[in-house]
């Protein structure tokens, strides 16, 4: 393991530093989830696996451990180890796991 | 400071970035080869974009006093359909003897399938027996863990690579670890949204050190900024990190990295 390099401030000054913009940050992502309380179909109380995601994600952000952020990384990884079969017309990435997220998008011709 | 953004897609970025990174204080950079926003329709497109690399850009970097490196490969997210990439495979060894090709990159995976797997073994093959630095790109957001740990699966293998021949770019906190552990450098990508920003970039520096290590911004057609290693630099700075460790990250590590490759001409500091 590399050699880590402690941070030349103190608690109160990194709190200083940051405690604003994650405070918006904070009100940002609370906000985010009461915007989905108003969808228009919110009634059917509709589930999505990045939103369940980060809702598991949560649970790290207070955990007394240090490594939250490898941990939340994790709660949004694909957890399997193989190689997928065939990623024709796959390209991008949606930020959380679905093994369906996977399935080939065959272009028409090919 | 003068420093070197050792990772950015200059083809996707006008003029007026190449007179804002001077005036930021870029004096060379590094281009990996990488995919167009589309799917090139054959192999001679390939051939036009490699030429592009290696024989235009550079003219264009030079008029700001930047020099220009690249790296050539067929990327991951073309890597599905095998037989156009055995075609631009053919071509590489002659691209990597241009004057600024610094070796094979950014090679890796995307979605982690079998093909680009099959491919990215074959370009690890033909840096081997080339005596190649290697580039890589790790895949995005939830596909990164997996797909890090299976190349360095293939990487660990490979019992005539060299590990501190090859970079591992885009790491985050998860496979920064992987990575540094196993003797490979890890490049941190500054990204606004997907990889990396600035304060995180400082915060994995201060869990996992400085060596091995560099940043880079990865400016390419997407919402990305190719003023971001400098804006690193303003983070650790405004962080109370002192200046020899700045430079070491964006000038110092770069150099000695790059430096493996005898075309690589370190800057007069």
């Amino acid at each position: 393991m590399a050699q880590s390099v402690r941070s030349p401030m103190s608690h109160r000054q990194l709190t200083d530093l940051y405690y604003l913009e994650m405070r918006a940050k904070l009100l940002d992502i609370s906000a985010f989830l009461d915007r989905l309380d108003r969808a228009q179909d919110a009634d059917r109380r509709p589930t999505d696996f990045r939103v369940d995601g980060m809702r598991r994600a949560f649970q790290e952000l207070l955990s007394p451990e240090p490594g939250r952020t490898a941990r939340v990384h994790l709660c949004l990884s694909d957890p399997t180890a193989e190689p997928i079969s065939d990623a024709s017309g796959l390209k991008g990435a949606v930020g959380a796991y679905s093994p369906d997220s996977y399935r080939p998008i065959k272009e028409a011709g090919k | 400071m003068r420093y070197i953004d050792p990772h950015i897609h200059m083809v996707s970025r006008t003029t007026d970035d190449y007179q804002r990174m001077a005036l930021a204080g870029v004096v060379a950079l590094t281009e990996p080869a990488f995919w167009a926003g589309f799917d090139r329709a054959s192999a001679q497109g390939f051939y036009d974009y490699f030429r592009q690399l290696t024989v235009a850009e550079p003219k264009r970097a030079r008029m700001f006093g930047i020099e220009h490196y690249s790296w050539v490969c067929i990327n991951p997210k073309e890597a599905e359909d095998l037989v156009l990439a055995k075609e631009v495979l053919s071509m590489l060894p002659d691209f990597v003897r241009a004057d600024g090709c610094l070796g094979i990159g950014e090679i890796g995976l995307n979605k982690n399938s079998r093909n680009e797997l099959k491919v990215f073994e074959e370009h690890v093959q033909l840096a081997a027996d080339l005596n190649q630095l290697i580039i890589i790109h790790t895949p995005h957001l939830e596909d990164k863990h997996k797909g890090t740990r299976l190349i360095l699966d293939v990487l660990k293998s490979h019992s005539a690579l060299e590990p501190s021949r090859v970079i591992v770019d885009h790491i985050e906190e998860h496979t920064a670890p992987l990575v540094l552990d196993h003797g490979f450098w890890a490049g941190m990508t500054l990204y606004p949204e997907t990889k990396c920003t600035a304060a995180r970039a400082v915060d994995i520096i201060e869990t996992y050190g400085h060596e091995r290590v560099w940043m880079n911004s990865a400016g390419d057609w997407g919402v990305s900024d190719p003023l971001a290693v400098a804006r690193a630099q303003v983070e650790m700075r405004r962080r109370g990190h002192p200046e020899a460790l700045i430079r070491k990250l964006v000038w110092d590590n770069p150099i000695q990295f790059l430096s493996q490759s005898p075309k690589f001409r370190a800057p007069a500091a």
